[in-house]
């Protein structure tokens, strides 16, 4: 976007801390698909999406960090915990956590991945930006919302009410359907 | 900050969250990885949005509508992987197949196919 673009080496003092973050979180998101038990790779995910708040840090989205670290390290996790435990998963390593089309999955990723990667490298080679501070502030990014974004705020709370009665409905026993 | 850090960041975790799509079997694992998926998603709306300097906010705010409603799909996700559990004692996903092709339709259909490709012929 500006002329005095620089080169991608040497990294500055924040990429290199964004790069480390990013390592931490791709790298326990691989154990998370790859390791041979549940709850492991419950607590793995932990760690990556900690990792992602820090990156949402050095990219100067304060807010959206917080809110990372409150909704998925707080509450989605506890509620993945909550679904392994209910469902009685075997607590100590099991054998059998992978199907039968892993190989198949190996292909269709690392195929995904030379795709996007490539395609990104070569669209955004040059696209540079200087991190400002203060632009993913808790004031500026609750002014946008409740200024400009104030409708699919409000649809947002509808649907997560419709949510909140799907999942009652479902996992209550005694209010099913008409057999 | 070069924004082809963060996209390639993204690339890499919505490969990572195929992966697990493709290969787990147990569903909240595979919930898990739908998770992993959305997480890409969210590190590109961000970075594009510091690139581009939205005066609306559009990424992160977006990046918040995500959060939420992966949060709202997880919970039902999990609802519904309970509902399965209760009525088959397992949540594996190679073991739910009431609603696939039954196995021996495959080679009914391929014997059919020959006679019409020979009647064409």
């Amino acid at each position: 976007m500006t002329s005095a673009v620089p080169g991608l080496w040497p990294p500055t003092a924040q990429e290199v801390v964004f790069l480390l973050l990013g390592v931490m979180a791709a790298g326990t998101a691989l154990l998370v698909v790859t390791t041979r038990q549940i709850v492991h790779a419950a607590l793995w995910l932990v760690v990556s999406f900690g990792a992602l708040a820090g990156c949402y840090l050095v990219l100067t989205a304060e807010f959206v960090a917080w809110v990372q670290v409150l909704i998925y390290v707080g509450a989605v996790v506890v509620l993945l915990l909550f679904g392994i435990m209910l469902t009685r998963a075997p607590i100590g390593p099991s054998t059998d956590l992978n199907s039968g089309n892993r190989v198949a999955a190996l292909v269709v990723s690392v195929a995904t991945a030379a795709v996007l990667v490539t395609t990104v490298i070569e669209g955004f080679r040059t696209a540079y930006t200087p991190l400002e501070p203060g632009g993913g502030a808790a004031s500026s990014l609750g002014a946008s919302i409740f200024r400009d974004w104030v409708l699919p705020f409000e649809a947002l709370s509808v649907l997560l009410l419709a949510a909140l009665i799907g999942a009652i409905v479902l996992s209550r026993t005694d209010i099913g359907g008409k057999d | 900050m070069h924004v082809v850090y963060p996209a390639v960041l993204a690339a890499l975790l919505f490969s990572i969250g195929v992966y697990g799509v493709l290969a787990r079997r147990n569903t909240i694992l595979v919930l898990m990885s739908v998770e992993l998926m959305l997480n890409a998603v969210n590190v590109n709306l961000v970075a594009f949005d510091v690139w581009l300097r939205d005066r609306l906010h559009g990424g992160q705010v977006l990046t918040l509508f995500v959060i939420v409603i992966a949060a709202a799909e997880l919970g039902l996700g999990l609802a519904i992987v309970l509902a399965v559990f209760r009525n088959r004692r397992t949540v594996e996903i190679d073991h739910v197949r009431d609603l696939s092709e039954p196995a021996d339709a495959e080679p009914e259909a391929a014997a059919d196919a020959v006679p019409v490709r020979d009647g064409a012929l």
